[in-house]
C-alpha cells in the first residue's frame, strides 16, 4: 500500500517543481521577446515620426545619404514627439530613416548593450560618468568629425567640455539642456527683484519677511533618492563661493569633504536650513514637489525656493499656482569673482556605431536649425548661442535661455558625476546633517572615507 | 504578439514535456527486469526536480560564493577583502544591528500576537470575522503596505493618522520615521501588521487539531484555563510554534521591501538586504553584494537546519 503510493507522490512533486521552475524559466524568454520588439530595429518607432517644420535648408547641405540610423533615448511622449520633429528635416533631406526607441531605463539597457555588443548607432547617455566608462571600454566612438573648437565657440564656457573624454576627444554632445541654479519666488510676496549677490538676497529677504515667514522653502523627501535637493544646494554654494576649480576637484574626488571650503559650504547650507519653513522634521518628511507649497499661501510660509526649472510643474499641480504667479532669478554670486556660474543638466548624446548616417545625424543635431525646432516646441534650452532667444515660447524660458547664454561657467550636476557610492552617501549625509547639524564633522569625515574607496574604480 | 505566442507555447509545452518525460521513463523502466526497474525508477522520477534544483539553486549559490571573492571588476581576485569590508564598514554593521532588532522583535511580536489572538478567539462566535480582519493585511504586498504606512506615519497631522491622534491628545507631531531607534521599531510594526495574521491562522489550525477530549479531561480534572493553556495547549502547539518562528526569523533576516519603500535605510534604519541591493545596483560592487548575500545565507542556514531536524524528528515519531 505504502510503496504503491510513492510514485504518485513523486509525480506530483516533480510536476510541481518543474512547473515552478518553468514559470520562472519562462520570464527570461518573455523579456527576451520584449527586448526584440523594443529593439532599435523595430519599424514601429520609425514610422511614428510626426511632422516637423523648418530647417530644411541646413539639412539639405548633407545631401542624399539613405539607409537608416537607430537611436535610443530616454524621451517618451511629448519629448519623443519633439525629438522626432527635430530630425524630420534631416530625414527629408538625406533620406536617412531615424528609428527612435524611447527607453525608461536607459542606463540598464545600454549597460547590457555594451556587454552584449547589441547597441544602437546613436544613444542618449545617462550621464558623464557612464559616458566616460563606455568610451574607455571602446564601446562609445569618438566624434572626431565634429569641429570641437567651433562647438565650443557657440556654447557657454565649460559646456562642450562635459562631453570631452580625458584624452581630449569629444564623445558626447548636448541635444538639449536645463539650468538648475535658479531661485523661484511668488510674485505676490517677493519685492527683492533679481538680487545679484548673496548679501542682497539676504537683506531683501529680511525686509520682505514679516511675522513668522521664513526665507526658504525646502522639501528633501524623494523616496529612494531623498536628499538630492540638498545636494543641489550644496553644489551651488560650492560653485558660487569657491568657483569651478574647487568644484571640479571636489566632484573628481580630489578635494576632501573635510576641507575648509566644502565644510563652509555645508555650514552655509545649514544657515539656509535654519532659515527655512517648518524646521528640520518638516523639511525631512516633505516631498520636494510639495516643498514650495507654503510659498503660495497667504500669508506666505516662506519666500524663495531653490530648484531646477522642472519644479514649475509642481507649483501648478501641488500648490495650485498659475504660471503668472511665480518667477525666478539666477542663483546670486556668493563670491563676486564667480558671478555668472551656472549649474545645469542636459541630455548627452553619443555614438556607438560610426556609420555615415550616425555621423550625419550627430552633426545635424548640433546645428542651430535643429536645436531651434525643439526650443520652439518648449521644454528645452539650447546651449547654442546661434539659436535666438526670441525662439523660446514664453518669458520664463527666454529668461532661462538668456541665463544659460550669459553663463561665464557651466557645470554639470556634481553629485550625478560622482561615483554612485559617493553620490548615495552624499544624499544620505545631507539628511543626517539637516536632522542634526552638530554632527557635521563626523558626517564629513565619513564622506571622506567613502571618497577614499568609491573612486578606486 | 510575440509574448502571447511564447506564453501559449509555455502553457502547452510544459505539460507536454512533463507527460512525455513520464511516459518515456515508464517505457524504459518497464522494459527492465522488475527488480532493477523498481530500484532505479525513483531516481529517474527525481531527476528533473534534482536538475532544476541544481541549475536554479545550487549553481547560483556556488557562483555567488565564488563571486564574493572577487572585486568590483570580474576576474580581480581579492580573497576575503569583501568580507573584511562587511565586518569593518560602519554602515553594514549598523545594518546588521538593525537586522537583529528585526529578528527579535518581528519574530517575538508576530508569534506572540498570533498566538494570543488564536487562543482568545478560538471559541467565540465572531471568530471568523476577527481572523479575517487580522489576516487581510497578508494579501497586500510589502511595497503597498510600506506606502500605506508612510501615510500613517506622516508628520502632518491632517495626513498622518498616528500624528492626528497624538495632536488630538494634546501632543506635538512626532517624526516617526526620522528619530532612531524609534523608526526601526515603527518599521517592525508594519511587518508585524502584515505577518501576525499568517501566524494566527497557522496557530489557530494547530489549536483546532488538539483533541477536545484532552481539553475536556483537563477541565474535568479541575485545571483552570490558564493551566490548560500552559500545560496542554502550549506543549502540543510547540511544533507549530517552531515552524512559525523559523519562518518569521527567515522573513526578518530577508527584510527588504518595507525598509526600501519607507526609508531606504536613511536615518539609521538600514538592513542587510537593502544594503546588498544598493551595493549591487547602485554602487556597482557585485563582489561586496555577493559577500553580503553569502553572509545572509550563512545566517539563515542554522534556522534551516533546525527546521529540517525538527521535520525529521516528526517523521520518525510517525
Amino acid at each position: 500500500m505504502d510503496s504503491s503510493r510513492r510514485p504518485l507522490v513523486a509525480l506530483f512533486a516533480t510536476v510541481a517543481i518543474v512547473a515552478a521552475a518553468c514559470s520562472s524559466g519562462s520570464s527570461p524568454s518573455a523579456s527576451e521577446s520584449a527586448g526584440t520588439s523594443a529593439a532599435p530595429g523595430s519599424s514601429e518607432s520609425g514610422s511614428a515620426a510626426p511632422g516637423g517644420s523648418a530647417g530644411g535648408s541646413a539639412a539639405a547641405s548633407f545631401g542624399h545619404i539613405g539607409g537608416t540610423v537607430t537611436v535610443v533615448g530616454s524621451w517618451t511622449g511629448s519629448e519623443q514627439d519633439s525629438f522626432m520633429a527635430m530630425v524630420k528635416p534631416f530625414e527629408d533631406a538625406t533620406g536617412v530613416q531615424v528609428q527612435y526607441t524611447g527607453s525608461r531605463d536607459l542606463a540598464a539597457q545600454l549597460t547590457t548593450g555594451v556587454q552584449s555588443g547589441n547597441l544602437p548607432d546613436v544613444a542618449g547617455l545617462p550621464g558623464p560618468g557612464l559616458m566616460k566608462q563606455w568610451y574607455a571600454q571602446g564601446a562609445l566612438k569618438p566624434l572626431d568629425f565634429v569641429d570641437l573648437n567651433a562647438y565650443k565657440s557657440v556654447t557657454p564656457p565649460g559646456y562642450a567640455d562635459l562631453g570631452v573624454a580625458s584624452d581630449g576627444k569629444l564623445i558626447g554632445i548636448f541635444v538639449k539642456s536645463a539650468v538648475k541654479s535658479v531661485v523661484y519666488f511668488a510674485k505676490a510676496n517677493w519685492r527683492g527683484g533679481d538680487p545679484k549677490t548673496w548679501q542682497d538676497l539676504q537683506s531683501a529677504a529680511k525686509s520682505a519677511a514679516t511675522g513668522s515667514t521664513k526665507t526658504w522653502c525646502i522639501g528633501l523627501e524623494s523616496g529612494a533618492a531623498s536628499g538630492w535637493p540638498a545636494t543641489d544646494w550644496i553644489e551651488d554654494i560650492v560653485l558660487h563661493q569657491f568657483g569651478p576649480d574647487v568644484y571640479d576637484k571636489w566632484v573628481a574626488g580630489q578635494q576632501k569633504w573635510t576641507s575648509p571650503e566644502i565644510k563652509q559650504a555645508w555650514q552655509a547650507f545649514g544657515q539656509v536650513v535654519n532659515d527655512a519653513y517648518g524646521g528640520p522634521n518638516y523639511i525631512l518628511t516633505t516631498n520636494f514637489g510639495s516643498g514650495a507649497n507654503p510659498m503660495f499661501k497667504s500669508p506666505p510660509g516662506c519666500l524663495l525656493t531653490h530648484a531646477g526649472s522642472f519644479i514649475t510643474d509642481f507649483f501648478q499641480k501641488q500648490a495650485g499656482a498659475k504660471p503668472t504667479d511665480y518667477d525666478f532669478f539666477p542663483f546670486p554670486a556668493i563670491n563676486p569673482q564667480y558671478a555668472g556660474a551656472v549649474e545645469g543638466a542636459g541630455d548627452l548624446f553619443g555614438m556607438f556605431n560610426a556609420t555615415p548616417q550616425a555621423k550625419a545625424l550627430i552633426q545635424w543635431l548640433l546645428t542651430p536649425d535643429a536645436q531651434a525646432i525643439w526650443v520652439k516646441r518648449g521644454g528645452a534650452l539650447s546651449g547654442n548661442k546661434d539659436v535666438p532667444v526670441s525662439d523660446y515660447p514664453d518669458a520664463a524660458s527666454q529668461k532661462a535661455a538668456q541665463m544659460l547664454r550669459d553663463a561665464k561657467v557651466f557645470r554639470f550636476d556634481g553629485s550625478d558625476q560622482m561615483p554612485n557610492a559617493m553620490n548615495d552617501a552624499f544624499f544620505k549625509a545631507t539628511l543626517d546633517f539637516v536632522k542634526d547639524q552638530s554632527k557635521l564633522d563626523s558626517i564629513l569625515s565619513n564622506l571622506d572615507s567613502v571618497q577614499s574607496s568609491a573612486y578606486g574604480g | 504578439m510575440d509574448r502571447l505566442i511564447s506564453s501559449v507555447l509555455v502553457v502547452l509545452a510544459v505539460p507536454a514535456v512533463l507527460v512525455g518525460y513520464v511516459l518515456t521513463i515508464e517505457a524504459f523502466a518497464g522494459r527492465l527486469p522488475r527488480s532493477v526497474g523498481d530500484r532505479i525508477r525513483p531516481w529517474l522520477w527525481l531527476l528533473p526536480a534534482f536538475a532544476f534544483v541544481l541549475v536554479f539553486l545550487i549553481y547560483p549559490m556556488i557562483a555567488t560564493i565564488l563571486r564574493s571573492l572577487y572585486g568590483s571588476a570580474e576576474g580581480k581576485f581579492v580573497g576575503a577583502e569583501n568580507y573584511v569590508h562587511f565586518f569593518t564598514s560602519s554602515q553594514t554593521l549598523a545594518a546588521l544591528g538593525n537586522n537583529i532588532l528585526w529578528l527579535v522583535f518581528l519574530t517575538g511580536l508576530t508569534v506572540g500576537i498570533g498566538l494570543i489572538v488564536a487562543v482568545l478567539v478560538d471559541r467565540v462566535r465572531y471568530e471568523s470575522v476577527v481572523k479575517t480582519v487580522i489576516f487581510l493585511p497578508m494579501a497586500i504586498s510589502f511595497v503597498a503596505a510600506g506606502v500605506i504606512w508612510r501615510f500613517m506615519y506622516e508628520l502632518n497631522p491632517s495626513v498622518g493618522t498616528l500624528n492626528a491622534v497624538v495632536v488630538a491628545l494634546g501632543g506635538q507631531p512626532v517624526p516617526w520615521l526620522i528619530n532612531a531607534p524609534l523608526n526601526t521599531f515603527m518599521l517592525i510594526v508594519v511587518g508585524v501588521w502584515m505577518q501576525a495574521g499568517f501566524a494566527m491562522v497557522i496557530l489557530s489550525a494547530g489549536l483546532k487539531g488538539i483533541s477536545t477530549e484532552l481539553l475536556e479531561a483537563a477541565r474535568v480534572d479541575g485545571a483552570n484555563e490558564r493551566q490548560v493553556f500552559r500545560s496542554i495547549m502550549l506543549p502540543l502547539l510547540m511544533p507549530t510554534i517552531a515552524v512559525i518562528t523559523t519562518t518569521i526569523v527567515i522573513i526578518a533576516l530577508k527584510t527588504f521591501d518595507i525598509v526600501y519603500t519607507m526609508t531606504n535605510g536613511n536615518f539609521d534604519t538600514e538592513v542587510i538586504a537593502n544594503r546588498m541591493y544598493k551595493e549591487l545596483f547602485n554602487y556597482g560592487q557585485p563582489g561586496q553584494a555577493s559577500a553580503t548575500a553569502v553572509i545572509l545565507l550563512v545566517a539563515v542556514v542554522p534556522v534551516m537546519l533546525f527546521n529540517i531536524r525538527r521535520f525529521q524528528q516528526q517523521e520518525a515519531i510517525r
